[in-house]
């Protein structure tokens, strides 16, 4: 229980930190729109097309978004080595993985759902009545995104060209991820809804998976 | 060293017996000829590269848990030769699949997966040439060759059901393979196998050999 107290506590820091400059939301927002934008260059910005690329080009943006965005996640904690002080105040070192990884998966959730009733619009797609289906799709898939990433930005701070690393590793790992929202997030957009538990069951699949691999090495990670 | 040269010799002897088998001695493909031929360096590259991923799996899980650098380099032997029978699929694919499918790549479940999977290992070799502190590199990598290894059944079963659900090229049906065929194909992984243990070896002592290098130049800074 001691794991959970800890976690909320931090968890409550690292929304604060964000919610108090807002930087990251700001940032990866703004960074979203540009992508969606430039990517209806690309193709005739029509109903069927956007239907048929939409999804895929929805979930392109967050996955290349939470590969930057998911970089300071680590990083920030070594200016002032609060990664030692962090470690000191935990029982379990796993805490602070779940703390940041709910604060990321909250975060990208918090950017998907302001961001898809402008994508909605841009792209003349209906997504009102499906709606809670589709917050269930991304909550899983950006669960998925961010048990992986927060690992990997442990990794990406300790190693040079961390600005690449970070995408280099994190993007053919989520490759099961891109398929399955994109799927489910498709079948949702069509004439007449489905909501795929297949596709959603991969997502869950990810996401225990990985999540069980944190739990198990994830402490590893953190030693000095 | 000697015992390195008859192991070596032996494995060469495997694999000329093997190249006649596959030229000579399995019968030729009656659709496609004498191109699927290539089939016994593909298939079986595949399987051997999938076996030395599992290898460098072993050695990251125990390394983690050990610590012992022995395990480290297993790893990243294993990864290596993984990535090299890995690019061997990913080559022949392609020569295999013009004149059988008409074009060089299609996106099919398999291609696709092992690209992915070729990629993934890629990244793995990239982040071990980013950390100097041997310890530290061991570690991480080692963190990342688990993560990787758990990826590779999601990315083939996602894969897999993607491309089931979508319009996809005609790609070969196992229909029962020729039993001549079938034995040829098992000779052919087996000598795979033992060539992929063979380099893992080899590459290992080349590991032992820069750690001892490493920390005789230590001692000699130290004096």
């Amino acid at each position: 229980m001691r794991i959970l107290s800890n976690t909320a506590v931090l968890l409550g820091k690292e929304l604060q930190t964000e919610f108090r400059s807002r930087e990251l939301l700001t940032t990866t927002i703004v960074f979203i729109l540009i992508v969606i934008v430039l990517f209806s260059f690309t193709f005739d910005p029509s109903v069927s097309e956007s239907r048929r690329f939409g999804p895929g080009l929805l979930w392109l943006a967050f996955l290349f978004s939470a590969s930057l965005m998911l970089q300071p996640c680590f990083l920030k904690e070594k200016t002032n080595d609060t990664l030692s002080a962090l470690r000191l105040c935990v029982a379990d070192p796993f805490a602070i993985f779940l703390a940041k990884l709910l604060a990321n998966a909250c975060l990208l959730l918090l950017v998907q759902l302001l961001l898809l009733p402008i994508f909605a619009v841009f792209y003349n797609i209906k997504v009102g009545a499906v709606f809670p289906q589709l917050a269930m799709v991304f909550l899983f898939g950006s669960l998925g995104v961010s048990v992986t990433g927060t690992a990997l930005s442990a990794i990406s701070a300790q190693v040079r060209m961390r600005e690449l690393m970070l995408p280099l590793l994190l993007l053919p790992l989520l490759v099961p991820i891109l398929i399955s929202s994109t799927e489910a997030t498709a079948a949702l957009l069509e004439e007449k809804p489905t909501l795929r538990l297949d596709w959603l069951g991969i997502l869950i699949a990810f996401d225990v998976v990985f999540l069980t691999a944190l739990w198990l090495f994830g402490e590893y990670l953190l030693e000095e | 060293m000697a015992k390195t040269g008859v192991y070596s010799f032996l494995v060469c002897t495997l694999m000329g017996v093997t190249a006649y088998a596959a030229f000579y001695i399995a019968p030729t493909e009656v659709t496609m000829g004498l191109v699927q031929r290539i089939f016994y360096l593909h298939a079986p590259s595949g399987m051997t590269s999938l076996m030395a991923f599992l290898v460098s799996f072993v050695g990251s899980v125990a390394y983690i848990l050990t610590r012992k650098p022995r395990w480290d380099w297993l790893a990243v032997s294993a990864a290596e030769v993984g990535v090299a029978f890995c690019t061997v699929v990913l080559l022949t694919g392609p020569i295999w699949a013009h004149p059988a499918w008409g074009v060089w790549w299609a996106w099919d479940a398999r291609l696709t997966s092992t690209l992915v999977l070729w990629l993934l290992y890629v990244a793995f070799l990239i982040l071990r040439t980013m950390i100097e502190d041997a310890d530290r590199r061991a570690l991480v990598s080692a963190f990342f060759g688990v993560f990787t290894f758990l990826d590779v059944p999601l990315v083939y079963g996602s894969i897999w059901w993607w491309r089931t659900q979508h319009p996809q090229p005609v790609v070969f049906t196992s229909a029962g393979l020729d039993p001549t065929m079938r034995k040829v194909f098992y000779l052919s992984w087996l000598s795979l196998t033992c060539l992929m243990a063979l380099l893992i070896r080899q590459r290992y002592e080349l590991e032992q050999s820069r750690d001892e290098l490493r920390s005789l130049e230590q001692e000699l800074e130290a004096n």
